[in-house]
């Protein structure tokens, strides 16, 4: 690992000073991926800023009956907490079914956002990279893509973002709150994470000087119907190919309102709203499953080894709104 | 260099340390406490597990100065005295280790589980251990010497309790086959 500083934030108007100010600085919270990417020079801050001292750490009701997810707060303690696991399931899960419990017991949630894509070139210094090193050029697309996206990818990259809470945050509306030296602003989950187009190197629309300091569920938590389904090469212990969080309002068996991201097939959570719109006012039935998830899909383009996510995607979102709906046929 | 101040099974400690010094490397190092192992170096294997205020965590993918103020609790902080942990014994008797490379990292894991569950199903298990990779033993037996410990960390709470207790080692009396139904 290269060489570089390290200082602790006791407040958040000094964490943001400095990152604004020192040239390289970078924040570290849980380190889980952070650390990974320097000890092989993916990436190569100068300075850190450990943040894991701020208190930010706690869960909050707000006056919108939503819960405020403070940034630092583990995935661990957000996933176990109680009121995320009657209110926000859809959330529990999809944290629960990443990593390990090591790792939860110490990734923070603004950390698990800004987690970087597990594109084997990104990780491999020897090779070109546009995300890595912004117009050496892709490897992917050419190369050995099995794992890479297939909805809104762009001739500069085909990444993933890998994160499952990202998606689950996705299906529940989530608002990003952030500051910096411009102060505070509020970024909706929709808007947070990029598309590639030709500045793959920047993953998010959060600036390089602004943190994160909470995330905000809204109200409706979806608690009565909803699932989250993570294909992956093995039962445990990997990163999706493709994953659906799914959430139904449902009056009897009549939809009032869906929601559906799916993960691992682009550089964002992946919604569809008019998609979406289609269930509205439908009996929840496998034939009335069947158009939204083809809408999903229908601009989907695949590469070399990754045109399987396609019918993936498809399916998997037909058997996540069985699920979400409880019904078996 | 950076000063930290930590207390490591007990013991206080103070050392100045590289900011990119990896905690596994101060506690095997610094420390020579080198019952926590590296299998991996990227976060993926849980060899180097250990407990940092008291929950689980991988120390190569932790600065040893974030540990500052930390309590750190390693392999060699479980026994007491020659009286080893439960699911130290729960391994022993079980069978739980080959090549005893993993080990120290799973029964890391397997504590922090049974503090927070004492009464683990398999697939609790199962689930708790997704970050330790053992390359000898096929699990079975490992989670099986947790079941072990599970059992007999309820049995001597209850003896602690004042409740009655079975003259007969209860161990002996856990139906593992039963419990693999889950
Ligand atoms: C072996 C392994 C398997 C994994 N499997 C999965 C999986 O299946 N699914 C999944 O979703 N994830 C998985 N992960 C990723 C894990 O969830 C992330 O590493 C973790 O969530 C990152 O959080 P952190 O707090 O450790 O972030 P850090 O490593 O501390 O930071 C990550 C990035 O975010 C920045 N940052 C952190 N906090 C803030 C903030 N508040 N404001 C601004 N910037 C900030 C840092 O500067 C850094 O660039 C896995 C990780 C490993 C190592
Ligand atoms: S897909 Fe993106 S991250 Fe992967 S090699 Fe291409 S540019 Fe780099
Ligand atoms: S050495 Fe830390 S996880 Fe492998
Ligand atoms: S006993 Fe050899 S790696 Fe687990």
């Amino acid at each position: 690992m290269k060489p570089f500083t390290y200082t602790r934030a006791d407040d958040i108007t000094s964490a943001v000073s400095e990152v604004s100010q020192q040239e390289g600085a970078k924040v570290i919270a849980g380190g889980t991926n952070l650390l990974d990417l320097m000890k092989i020079d993916v990436m190569q801050p100068r300075h850190l800023i450990d943040i894991t001292r701020l208190a930010l750490n706690t869960i909050e009701e707000t006056a919108q009956g939503g819960l405020l997810l403070g940034a630092l707060v583990t995935n661990a303690d957000t996933a176990y907490h109680e009121q995320v696991e009657q209110r926000y399931p859809l959330l529990s899960h999809a944290i629960l079914a990443g990593a390990t419990a090591q790792l939860r017991n110490k990734a923070t949630d603004g950390g698990n956002l800004l987690q970087r894509t597990r594109c084997y070139y990104f990780y491999d210094t020897h090779t070109a990279c546009n995300k890595r090193e912004p117009g050496t050029g892709c490897s992917a697309i050419h190369g050995y893509n099995r794992i890479h996206a297939i909805l809104g990818h762009s001739e500069h990259c085909i990444a993933t973002h890998p994160s499952d809470m990202a998606v689950a945050l996705a299906a529940l509306e989530a608002r990003i709150h952030v500051t910096g030296p411009r102060g505070e602003r509020t970024i909706p989950i929709a808007d947070f994470h990029r598309l590639p187009g030709d500045t793959p190197e920047k993953d998010t629309n959060l600036a390089d000087d602004e943190i994160i300091t909470s995330i905000e569920l809204p109200s409706k938590g979806f608690a009565q119907h909803y699932t989250y389904l993570k294909n992956r090469d093995r039962a445990s212990y990997a990163f999706a190919l493709v994953s659906v969080a799914a959430g139904l309002d449902m009056e009897g068996d009549t939809i009032q309102e869906a929601r559906i991201a799916l993960g691992g097939v682009a550089h964002k959570p992946w919604r569809n709203p008019e998609a979406e719109a289609l269930l509205i006012g439908k009996r929840a039935s496998r034939e009335n499953f069947q158009p939204v998830a083809d809408a999903y899909v229908q601009k989907a383009k695949g590469f070399e080894h990754n045109s399987f996510k396609i019918e993936l995607a498809c399916r998997s979102i037909v058997r996540a709104l069985m699920q979400a709906a409880k019904i078996d046929q | 260099m950076t000063k930290i101040s930590v207390t490591v099974n007990g013991t206080a400690q103070t050392h100045e340390v590289e900011p990119r010094q990896l905690l596994v490397y101060y506690l095997r190092e610094k420390l020579g406490l080198t019952g926590t192992h590296i299998g991996c170096d990227t976060s993926s294997c849980g060899a180097c597990t250990v407990h940092m205020d008291g929950m689980a965590v991988k120390s190569c993918s932790i600065l040893a100065v974030q540990a500052d103020g930390c309590e750190i609790t390693t392999i060699e902080g479980l026994a007491k005295g020659d009286q080893l942990h439960p699911v130290q014994e729960g391994f022993k008797e079980c069978h739980g280790l080959q090549c005893g490379f993993c080990t120290p990292g799973m029964i890391m894991s397997a504590t922090d589980l049974l503090q927070n569950n004492p009464d683990p199903t398999e697939e609790d298990i199962r689930h708790a251990l997704e970050g330790n990779i053992c390359r000898c033993t096929g699990y079975h037996n490992i989670v099986r010497s947790i079941q072990w410990a599970a059992e007999k960390m309820k049995t001597s709470a209850r003896a602690l309790d004042g409740a009655p207790v079975s003259t007969s080692p209860v161990y002996a009396s856990v139906n593992l086959n039963q419990q693999q139904q889950v």
